[in-house]
């Protein structure tokens, strides 16, 4: 089932040198599925999520055929309209966790501050829930943390600070951007679980962008490969290493491995003529 | 003697029900030359070792000595600075907005006391393979990889010996850590540097170090060889865990 339909989503900023095309013609569909989107820095990963939410500011223009959310076009609704769609049903995880919290209020009051906006219930009971979410996302110490401020956490800690919050709306779709990249394995791990768990038995559809390519073939159900505003290639997430494109084999090409040591790593060299092929599209 | 000399490391934050044993008992030794790896669990202390050394954790106890000079409190005079350099993890937030590349160097290159600022700054960005275009850009005019070049020029301006690194890549995308990686490699091998590494990347830390220690919940648990990591020989069972996860079934049929 389709919660999320994009057809031919453009974003662009007018600059001194002319209009500049962030994200060029992009049509893809999501489903109660992990979809990923890889690509490298400046490829347009995060401006398609913020668009999606109409979080692009001005003087930025996002233009689409439509951004559907089970059947309403969003690009349609007046801004108090979206403001309870980006509360109750599509959250996303921006991808600088530090800067997206208050650095003068404390972890547990924010957390608490956002649960009470959306359950109708007691402080105790706020806080009790927020212990509880901080344990979830593997906080060893959720006491000492709901008490500190955002510059005493570690960057890890500030990440998953920002998954617990986002959950809390029990959201449609979540739009996770680079949420795992300040994480070791083993905590990694516990996080995507928790995401796991609501796309399988909450029925959420999740949009993971991550320039981790081993994580993304091994966690998401399919992958968007970004390049230049467009999306390049689109695959099935366990084939991802099997990919065609070029572009897709550069990146892959310079991850480093345990496996196999060299002294240098692959450098990926840019072929101008892969902007210029038409986005492919990415319906399931 | 060793480069880099840590030994009953002890450094915590805050008082009373608040305080944080965020290190203890930590030790190990890093020789010339040699690249040395921290791993381990978030929020295990790794950061808090790399700002213990420079100056910028207030409370610490035990020994830490940087080429057989043994540091104390948390001031660091200028031939400390001049021998030891930082990197950190985030390349948008350590450069300031309105200074260009080349005020950032030049100043810096003041501060060690040069006078050949000129022919210097254009030497640093040679090194990191920025070269002269770059020169009089402003920090938003470059991208997270650019940036983190003009972050490493400038830990290299004072000609250090050791170079501390928290997360190097881990804000960038693959192609610009491959590109940052190589750099770092040319680096050591031309000016002899000694380097110690905090990653949460086991892959990253396998191409970069020589020997390596895994963190858990502020001690050390294990030092291990480069040649084991690789093994997958790990002896404490939090290594052991760690290194299982590291191997996710896609990474091995690329
Ligand atoms: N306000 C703006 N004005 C002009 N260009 C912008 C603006 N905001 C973003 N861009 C450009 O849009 C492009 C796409 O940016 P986006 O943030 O989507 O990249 P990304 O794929 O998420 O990269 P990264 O992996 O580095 O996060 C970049 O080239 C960026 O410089
Ligand atoms: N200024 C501070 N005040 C209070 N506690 C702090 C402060 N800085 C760090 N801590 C605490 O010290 C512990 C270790 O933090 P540190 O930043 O060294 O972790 P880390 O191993 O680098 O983790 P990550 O991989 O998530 O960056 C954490 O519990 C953190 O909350
Ligand atoms: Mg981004
Ligand atoms: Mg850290």
């Amino acid at each position: 089932m389709t919660l999320l339909d994009v057809q031919d989503l453009w974003v662009k900023f007018p600059t001194r040198q002319g209009i500049f095309e962030a994200v060029r013609g992009v049509s893809f569909t999501l489903g109660k599925e992990r979809l990923g989107i890889v690509g490298e820095s400046g490829s347009g990963k995060s401006m398609t999520g913020r668009a999606i939410l109409r979080l692009i500011r001005p003087p930025g223009i996002v233009e689409a055929d439509h951004v559907a959310l089970e059947g309403t076009d969003l690009l349609g609704l007046s801004e108090k309209q979206m403001r309870k769609v980006r509360g109750e049903r599509i959250s996303m995880v921006m991808q600088d966790p530090k800067f997206s919290l208050n650095p003068v209020m404390r972890v547990g009051d924010q957390i608490m501050e956002a649960y009470l906006l959306h359950n109708q219930v007691g402080k105790a009971e706020a806080r009790a829930k927020s212990l509880e979410m901080l344990q979830a996302v593997s906080i060893r110490d959720p006491e000492r943390v709901m008490r500190a401020y955002p510059h005493e956490m570690s960057g890890g800690m500030g990440q998953r600070i920002m998954i617990a919050m986002m959950l809390i709306p029990n959201p449609q779709i979540l739009i996770a951007d680079e949420p795992t990249s300040a994480l070791d394995v083993s905590v990694q791990r516990q996080v995507l679980n928790i995401m796991d768990d609501l796309v399988k038995q909450r029925g959420m559809g999740l949009i993971f962008i991550s320039h981790d390519l081993n994580l993304v073939s091994e966690f998401c159900d399919r992958v968007l490969i970004m390049y230049a505003g467009r999306i390049v290639e689109t695959c099935a997430a366990d084939r991802l290493h099997e990919a065609q494109h070029p572009y897709t084999r550069g990146l892959l090409n310079s991850l480093p491995r345990l496996d196999q040591p060299r002294r240098k790593l692959d450098v990926l060299t840019r072929d101008p003529a892969w902007a210029e092929v038409p986005s492919v599209g990415g319906k399931a | 003697m060793s480069m880099i000399e840590i030994d009953g490391l002890n450094v915590w934050f805050g008082h009373g029900p608040d305080r944080v044993d965020a290190v203890k008992g930590a030790a190990f030794t890093v020789e010339p030359g040699e690249s040395f790896g921290l791993v381990g669990e978030s929020g295990s202390g790794k950061s808090t070792i790399l700002r213990a050394i420079t100056g910028l954790a207030p409370d610490w106890s035990g020994r830490i000595s940087i080429g057989g000079r043994a540091l104390t409190g948390h001031k660091r005079d200028r031939a400390f600075y001049r021998q030891v350099q930082m990197v950190f993890q985030d390349p948008y937030a350590s450069l300031h907005p309105r200074h260009s590349v080349d005020q950032v160097l030049s100043e810096t290159l003041q501060l060690h006391g040069f006078r050949d600022i000129d022919a210097r700054v254009v030497r640093l960005l040679d090194d990191v393979g920025l070269g002269q275009k770059f020169r009089f850009r402003y920090p938003h005019q470059l991208s997270g990889g650019q940036r983190q070049r003009v972050a490493i020029a400038r830990a290299l301006a004072g000609e250090p010996e050791i170079v501390l690194l928290d997360e190097p890549t881990s804000a960038l995308d693959v192609s610009v850590q491959a590109e940052i990686l190589n750099l770092l490699t040319d680096l050591r091998e031309e000016h002899k540097l000694t380097y110690l590494m905090v990653s949460h990347d086991l892959p990253v830390i396998g191409h970069m170090c020589d020997r390596l220690a895994v963190m858990k919940d502020g001690e050390i648990v294990e030092v291990m060889a480069v040649g084991a990591l690789r093994a997958m020989q790990a002896q404490h069972p939090y290594s052991q865990s760690l290194l299982e996860a590291s191997i996710a079934p896609g990474s091995r049929s690329a």
